[in-house]
């Protein structure tokens, strides 16, 4: 457990600055911009989930009074190949194609041109004058399809990467990947007991509140400004300038407001279409994707399929593991297979394990990352085998998994040995809480579940001006999505040791701040904030400096202290202390404004792990299930804003049991969603959930100033087999895909007998 | 020297070995010993994530490595 610190403002809870606005209905969203001759853009998508595009004909839509520009994949560069670079990762060609179909549409929904035009109404009248004609194609819209030897092909040039030499023939397949260690077969002649299961989790959308949108305006010499809704606008810049093979410099990059992202908002669907529409029309163009749209056209988290065996000596070591785990893709290569792969395994200290894991095309839209991308479908089929493992040997599953807990110095399954890390922290707190030995209701269940995430650190800019009155300016560049504004201030307001009150921070746009990778990885409070505290680290040298030339010692002979210069001990010098308000008010006098800079590349994000404990209520009769209570407990290692990281952590329960429970992209036989909104797909709403209670461990990071782990992602990866293993305790039976919807339990209790 | 272990997806460019030892005093030395005992593996190491010593670096091109360090090639995370 953390070692107590006595920190003056970090682990506070002050009101976030930017609340005001948004409770108010001011802050300004990806689509509350408007500007002076704005027209609207409008997308014509796909009506087939697979198919040639044969012929596309927009001389109508082009001559329709009101309409000023239209584009289609003919007006985009070619697409090259190349990596994408950034957070996302991916292929420059499969992003261009995503954005705008050139010669085939690949799911349900995908563009294939678009307009913009005086008014939406236009703009919708000119995609119905677009003629397009198609060749169809039979759609691939399951993984064991897909996987089969003879299956239709979504792309015929992928062949299967990772494999020790290039395959003959092209598959869905796009990549392979394998773990392993030790003997997995005398392993399992080891195991009194061995579990094995098989688990289907579909497709599940991020389900963020506020649709995509953008204003592109573009002037005649080419350089674009872009105001968006986005995680990150330095990596949509680039990614926008590689799809329009354009300058970086001529494109400038605003975020809105953000209302939710949960990964979903790391990569570009219209930014790069508005630019080209408003390039060809000389007029600010916005595009707003409808509720409809975000469904059947952007990315969600893969559905998957997966299969696990365990075996463990009767004391409960687990003696071999093996994984099998398919990733939908999508309709381009690039589902978090990889993550998935090296997460299913890493709480546990394992001497044998085998994961095979395979990144698989469909013809559905191309999956995006979502909270701790891979690790929620792979570490569900884990924690329910442990479930099961622990029923068979009789023994507390909190016990189990203490008993084979990753620790410092463990080898990782994905390799490195683990530094100090809170597992055993999490799942002792777990056992100590109040919630765990509680007594249940009747025919109540209760499970657990244990969830883990890499994190990231990337690179980071931040800059802090202090104003002439010492008040501090924080400028960096990380869309705020759950509070980060009110933590950089923390931070700043805790290394120059002044009140949070007096430090403010604000987002710059791309050329009034330096780089920064996107609000994503849980890497923002993490390692922005590192940005930060080094940028005041640098504003309190120049003061112990200019203190130094005000009293004539030197600066070595000058301390910082509560906010303040003051002298050495036994520095010789009758001086009054200086606030960094009295240095501010010198400036002018010592050297002009103070301004403190840092930028970097974190290294040493540290890993985060939770413990989740879910309580349920099973209606037997129509399969309905109540949640009674969550508990989630996660190492932060240092927690910033405590209300936030709690905000974090509830957050993710309430959206891991969304998926757990309820949430699930439904295809019909040709590959058209069939529940693309909120009143069919239906996420949790606040009276679906109980209170989830919060207990934030702290094993500090020892490569962040403050002792930080990410905390964003985490706390969606236990909730799904929390639930589970909850309804197998309530109505006595594994079921082993998810969503645990009404019929799905009803059907597995009426296969069971009733 | 400074032991190193390559995933899976990197023995293509390794020839199949999964673990050597090298002489290098920091990242980018281990970079070029590698390339000059596996030519062409330079790119694909250098766009992977690395474990130093149990610190998982995104790009680990300025870290010194000390005798005895352990360096796993992984897969770069990404996050949501």
């Amino acid at each position: 457990m953390a070692e107590a610190v006595d920190y003056k403002v970090i682990g506070t809870s002050p009101i976030r600055p930017d609340g005001v606005d948004k409770v108010t209905g001011r802050a300004q969203y990806g689509a509350d911009l408007n500007l002076p001759n704005m027209i609207y853009g409008r997308v014509l998508r796909s009506p087939h989930a697979h198919a040639r595009i044969k012929r596309i004909d927009t001389s109508r839509a082009e001559a329709m009074k009101g309409v000023y520009s239209v584009v289609s994949g003919k007006d985009f560069p070619e697409a090259e190949h190349g990596e994408i670079g950034g957070e996302g990762g991916g292929d420059i060609s499969d992003l261009a194609k995503n954005i705008m179909a050139r010669d085939k549409v690949l799911y349900h929904g995908h563009p294939v041109a678009a307009v913009a035009a005086r008014s939406q109404r236009v703009a919708e009248e000119a995609l119905a004058a677009i003629e397009v004609e198609y060749e169809v194609l039979t759609p691939v819209l399951d993984l064991d399809t897909a996987m089969a030897s003879d299956a239709p092909l979504v792309d015929e040039n992928c062949y299967t990467k990772n494999l020790p030499e290039k395959p003959d023939k092209p598959s869905n397949i796009a990549a392979v990947m394998q773990l392993g260690r030790g003997d997995v077969d005398q392993g399992f002649e080891q195991a009194d007991v061995i579990v094995e299961g098989e688990y289907r989790i579909p497709a599940a959308h991020q389900g963020y509140i506020e649709p995509h949108a953008c204003i592109a305006n573009t002037n005649e010499s080419g350089q674009s400004t872009v105001w968006c809704c986005t995680q990150g606008h330095f990596e949509f810049r680039a990614m926008t300038a590689k799809v329009l093979n354009m300058n970086v410099a001529d494109l400038k990059f605003v975020a809105s407001e953000i209302g939710g992202g949960f990964g979903g908002k790391t990569v570009v669907y219209l930014e790069p279409v508005a630019v080209l529409l408003s390039r060809k029309a000389h007029r600010p163009v916005k595009m707003m994707m409808t509720r409809e749209e975000v469904f059947r056209a952007t990315g969600p988290a893969s559905g998957t399929h997966i299969k696990v065996k365990v075996g463990a000596r009767k004391d409960g070591t687990i003696t071999a593991a093996t994984a099998w785990m398919a990733y939908e893709a999508g309709a381009f290569a690039g589902a978090p297979m990889g993550p998935g792969a090296m997460s299913v395994f890493a709480p546990y200290d394992l001497e044998n394990f085998k994961v095979e894991a395979f990144d698989v095309l469909v013809n559905k839209p191309k999956v995006a990352a979502y909270r701790a991308p891979g690790a929620p479908q792979s570490m569900h089929a884990m924690e329910c085998a442990l479930d099961e493992l622990a029923r068979k040997l009789g023994m507390d599953p909190i016990d189990l998994r203490l008993k084979n807990a990753a620790d410092e110095g463990t080898q990782a399954p994905y390799g490195p040995k683990f530094p100090a890390i809170g597992l055993k922290a999490c799942l002792n707190a777990a056992k100590n809480h109040p919630n765990y030995t509680k007594p249940l209701p009747e025919g109540a269940g209760r499970g657990i579940a244990v969830g883990f995430w890499f994190n990231v650190g990337m690179q980071s800019s931040a800059e802090v001006h202090i104003n002439e009155n010492g008040t501090v300016t924080v400028v960096e560049g990380n869309p705020d999505i759950g509070g980060s504004r009110a933590s950089m201030c923390l931070m700043a307001a805790e290394t120059l040791g002044v009140p949070y009150e007096q430090v403010r921070a604000i987002i710059g746009d791309t050329e009034s701040t330096g780089f920064s990778n996107v609000t994503g990885g849980s890497r923002t409070t993490f390692a922005t904030g590192m940005a930060v505290v080094r940028a005041c680290e640098d504003i309190i040298a120049q003061c112990r400096a200019r203190a130094a030339a005000t009293w004539g010692v030197d600066e070595d002979q000058v301390l910082w202290e509560d906010g303040q210069a003051t002298p050495a001990p036994g520095v010789n010098a009758d001086v009054k202390p200086l606030s960094l308000a009295d240095i501010a008010a010198n400036a002018a006098k010592t050297g002009g404004p103070l301004l403190g800079r840092a930028s970097l590349n974190a290294q040493g994000a540290g890993a985060s792990f939770s413990v989740n404990i879910a309580d349920v209520q099973v209606d037997r009769e129509t399969g309905k299930v109540d949640v009674l209570g969550f508990t989630a407990i996660q190492d932060a290692g240092r927690a910033i804003h405590k209300a936030y990281v709690e905000g974090q952590m509830q957050g993710g329960a309430a959206q891991g049991l969304g998926w757990a429970l309820n949430e699930e992209y439904i295809y019909d036989a040709n590959g058209v969603m069939q529940n693309a909104g909120f009143l069919d797909y239906r996420i949790p709403v606040a009276s679906d959930l109980p209170m989830i209670d919060c207990e934030i461990v702290e094993v500090p990071n020892p490569s962040h100033p403050y002792g930080v782990r990410g905390v964003g992602e985490t706390p969606i990866v236990a909730p799904l087999a929390a639930a589970a293993n909850a309804v197998r305790d309530a109505v006595g039976i594994r079921i082993h895909d998810l969503p645990l919807s009404p019929p799905r339990i009803v059907a597995a209790i009426d296969a069971a007998g009733g | 020297m400074v032991r190193v272990v390559f995933p899976q997806h990197l023995l293509s460019v390794t020839g199949g070995e999964r673990e050597v030892e090298v002489e290098a005093g920091n990242f980018r030395e281990l970079l070029e010993a590698l390339e000059a005992r596996f030519p062409g593996s330079r790119e694909p190491l250098a766009k992977s994530a690395a474990a130093v010593d149990g610190q998982i670096y995104q790009d680990a091109f300025l870290e010194p490595l000390e005798p005895g360090s352990e360096v796993f090639f992984m897969q770069r995370i990404e996050g949501g």
